[in-house]
């Protein structure tokens, strides 16, 4: 995951949760899209930005991470819907794993994801904690 | 569908085989499905390989050139065919599929992977590859966690219990103490599996499928072909290939794998069989969760109730649907390339009679291939 270019044409959406919506059946998608499943070429698509709310669908504790996260595990990886409706793979924090459960009521935080090894890039985007409040 | 004929099959034993180079591999499981199909090579039209990740695990690409070479097969056709974990079931399905287009009569298909070249970390990192590499891997997603998260789901949709789990896992280690091609011939229990270490709660090291080195090949042949040279050929007769979202996070419902329904749909449709019809199977089970969602997928049994199935013997070699008598992938070994493949040639000899202490009476057996988390499945059904 070295190539910049790479990361900073993703930069909008991991930095500000920002997706699409197809103007025509009102599907969003995110991470973004630029066709819409349902419509095909009938579809239009704006940008949408995404209110950072939402439950744990799921959740898991990685142990063995990959490179890149070794200074993280163990962490909390899930698998949360937005009140939008449409669901992210996204690490949770502030919070220790065995509170973490199912429906649980979670927000989007800006957060350091991963260091390209020691000298290199370090990438940012979102992660997600238990909602302060309702 | 017409039917297509397995006239041969061949496998390496599976296992961390220190001593075999990649060609290698793939050269000893191809000489042993053509000696058993009795064919010449010059009778061989074109070959197709099931591979996942030659670049990355031995730094080779163009595998299909390679392994045309080593075999002495140049110059006929060789392509290699890649979707993940899958690579091997597609293999097999674009052999049949040239065979039923007339383009050729007698077609090998293999499947070959590599895995223990590189260092574990490789290993991880390289199939999670098969996963979303920019939305899932990024975030710090893992092969395993991936399972993990339908697996936690599942558990808390339909009350599949942990313990069952572990289950899956101790049946097809039970089933690998026979076959003599398999990994790993250790029996094992359930204290075993809810003992070992966690990988990504509530997946434990013994609910994943081990790192293999291994390659597995058929021979196939259209029906008039086979005749030449076998007498009683086992045929394929539906084969079944769907599509779904690369990411989990994509799918309407993570508990059931629409990919699997979809494939398994059109390979019923083909063969004008019902999931009641199938007496042995080969499943994907990477994870154990992986050969609950696959029985309940293909229709087995109701969705939800795979784990409760399984607790109750259904699965096991003398229940109403034996799955996995090979070991599976959790016990015979999962070299990803190969394991589509290898799938099929377990099918072939229980329908031949020729699989030993763990042969079952069948007439009707299925072979059901994963992709990644569910992006990609692939069913094929064999009868005799
Ligand atoms: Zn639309």
């Amino acid at each position: 995951m070295s190539s910049i270019p790479r990361f900073w044409r993703n930069m909008k959406s991991r930095y500000n949760l920002i997706g699409k919506r197809c103007t025509r059946c009102g599907e969003i998608y995110f991470p973004p899209r630029n066709f819409c499943s349902n419509c095909r070429r009938r579809g239009e698509l704006e940008e949408v930005q995404l209110s950072g709310k939402g439950e744990v669908v799921s959740y898991t504790v990685i142990r063995t991470p990959p490179e890149g996260f070794e200074r993280q595990a163990p962490y909390v990886m899930a698998l949360v819907k937005l009140d939008e409706g449409v669901m992210v793979t996204t690490q949770i924090v502030d919070v220790s794993p065995e509170e973490v459960e199912i429906g649980m009521r979670v927000e989007s935080v800006f957060r350091k994801i991963q260091e390209d090894g020691e000298a290199g890039l370090i990438y940012y985007g979102f992660k997600f904690r238990p909602a302060k409040e309702e | 569908m017409k039917r297509v004929a397995v006239i041969g099959v061949g496998l390496t034993k599976f296992g961390e085989l220190w001593e075999t180079s990649f060609s290698q591999l793939f050269v000893e499981a191809g000489a042993m499905a053509i000696n058993d199909a009795g064919i010449d090579g010059s009778d061989i039209d074109a070959l197709y390989v099931g591979n996942m990740s030659g670049g990355r695990f031995v730094d080779q690409e163009h595998i299909s050139c390679l392994i045309a070479d080593h075999a002495g097969l140049a110059p006929i056709p060789a392509t290699r065919v890649e979707a993940a974990c899958a690579s091997g079931g597609l293999a097999i399905r674009q052999g049949v599929m040239s065979i039923l287009s007339g383009f050729h009569d007698i077609v090998v298909v293999g499947g070959v992977e590599k895995m223990t070249d590189v260092v574990t970390e490789k290993t991880t990192q390289t199939l999670a590859t098969a996963s979303d590499s920019e939305w899932e891997a990024f975030m710090g997603m893992t092969f395993p966690g991936l399972y993990a998260l339908i697996a936690r789901r599942h558990m808390h949709e339909y009350g599949t219990t942990r313990e069952q789990l572990a289950m899956v896992s101790v049946k097809n280690h039970e089933n690998a103490i026979h076959n003599p091609y398999a990994q790993f011939h250790s029996k094992i229990t359930v204290e075993d599996v809810l003992r070992s270490p966690l990988v990504a709660d509530p997946l434990r090291l013994l609910d994943c499928s081990p790192i293999t080195d291994g390659a597995a090949c058929v021979v196939l042949a259209s029906e008039e072909k086979a005749r030449e040279f076998v007498d009683n050929p086992v045929y394929i007769t539906g084969s079944g290939q769907a599509s779904s979202t690369i990411a989990l996070h994509d799918r309407k419902k993570i508990t059931v794998t629409d990919a699997t329904v979809n494939a398994a749909k059109e390979a019923y449709a083909r063969a004008k069989r019902e999931p009641r019809d199938i007496q042995v199977a080969e499943v994907h089970d990477a994870f154990t969760i992986g050969e609950i969602l696959a029985i309940e997928g293909l229709g087995f049994v109701e969705i939800g109730k795979g784990g409760k199935a399984t607790e109750e013997g259904e699965t096991a070699i003398g229940g109403r649907i034996p799955v996995n008598t090979s070991g599976g992938l959790k016990a015979k070994g999962h070299p990803v390339g190969a394991t589509g493949v290898a799938q099929v040639v377990e099918i072939v000899l229980q329908l031949r009679g020729e699989a030993g202490k763990r042969q079952v009476d069948a007439d009707v057996g299925l072979t059901h291939n994963v992709g990644g988390s569910g992006g990609t499945a692939v069913v094929h059904i064999l009868e005799k």
